[in-house]
């Protein structure tokens, strides 16, 4: 059991709204909780720390090399000393990511799934035990690469943002629509290769809306750096204005 | 394979009502899992006849419910029911759509002796 935020499975919770209806010796209890309770509760915590602490958090999701860990290379690059950043890397294996943000000079931890296919809550909640961000500073979370799971686990984030890239299929939007209905911002990268490809952007834009009519969309090359002034806006623009007090 | 987790999470419910109620096992379980949940029901089938090995839950009879899913139109107000994220209005064609059925992931009831 996690000593710290009572995690496992033997926890005991009391309730008084739960009803109890007797068959035969038999017990119904109505329970009437979501499955995702657990994770949910850890979610909202982080929520509160955040909150707190002022910190803005973004959890970047897409499938495998979509250039999730590029946009954050090139992120952390061009708005050091205007922003603090902190990182946290979820990968099945290896602290090659982890490696590549370090190397911007930005604090990352990583934290290693094993044979997880996402993050959840109380993953992350340990991981900011140990990376302490700092006040005032914008938490990425960069998620496994997985356009399925990884949609169903809220980590306490601000906004989510889902990643895909011109060398993917236009139609992904309605292939996977759980996370680009779950996201808030999407962002279409590579668009450099779009000469090359048979990618419809448009297409792919229309798609996007159709699953979730919020969405908004950027669309950025980290290769050129095409369209990253606008999505360094959209992050700016999310940056909570510390509330002055007294 | 999210599933695994899901049931995971089921076997964490029913442990902790079995604790509750004093009781070594749970007869039936009962879920509500929308159609647009997002549950693949063979992974879910899969990782559960693996996980609930030695559980509370090893025995239990399981009663899965399934809402469909089901929409009010954003636009023209129409009440319509869709079985993906994206299913367009069926009047006016419209993708302002609010979800309000289909979506659900509950523990409803476990049954203990």
């Amino acid at each position: 059991m996690c000593a710290t935020c009572g995690c496992s499975s033997d926890q005991h919770h009391e309730h008084d709204d739960h009803h109890h209806h007797h068959h035969d010796q038999k017990t119904v209890i109505d329970v009437e909780r979501d499955i995702l309770h657990q994770n949910n509760l850890l979610a909202e915590r982080n929520r509160g720390y955040f909150d707190a602490k002022n910190i803005l958090c973004l959890n970047l999701v897409s499938s495998p090399g979509s250039g999730k860990t590029s946009l954050l290379e090139k992120t952390l690059t061009d708005l050091k000393g205007e922003l603090d950043f902190v990182v946290i890397e979820g990968d099945q294996q290896t602290t090659n990511d982890a490696d590549r943000i370090h190397a911007t000079g930005t604090k990352v931890t990583q934290i290693n799934t094993g044979k997880g296919c996402h993050l959840d809550s109380h993953m992350i909640f340990h991981a900011l035990q140990g990376l302490k961000p700092k006040e005032n500073s914008v938490l990425f979370i960069e998620n496994v690469g997985n356009l399925v799971c990884p949609a169903m686990f809220d980590l306490g984030e601000k906004e989510r943002v889902v990643i895909m890239s011109v060398t993917e299929g236009d139609d992904k939007p309605l292939k996977y629509p759980d996370m680009f209905h779950t996201s808030t911002l999407c962002i279409i990268n590579k668009t450099d290769l779009l000469p090359y490809v048979p990618f419809d952007i448009n297409k792919a834009k229309e798609n996007a809306k159709k699953v979730n009519h919020k969405l908004e969309i950027i669309e950025v090359s980290c290769t050129s750096g095409e369209g990253l002034s606008q999505w360094y806006d959209w992050l700016k623009s999310k940056v909570p204005v510390p509330e002055m007090v007294g | 394979m999210h599933e695994l987790s899901i049931v995971m999470s089921i076997i964490e419910i029913a442990n902790g009502e079995a604790t509750k109620a004093n009781a070594v096992k749970i007869d039936e379980i009962e879920l509500e899992m929308g159609l647009l949940s997002g549950i693949e029901m063979s992974a879910f089938d899969f990782a559960w006849q693996e996980a609930v090995k030695s559980t509370v839950l090893e025995n239990a009879e399981r009663i899965i419910i399934r809402p469909g899913g089901k929409a009010v139109c954003l636009e023209c107000n129409n009440s319509f029911d869709l079985d993906s994220l994206y299913s367009p209005c069926p009047v006016c064609k419209s993708h302002f759509i609010n979800i309000i059925q289909g979506k659900e992931l509950r523990v409803k009831s476990v049954t203990v002796e």
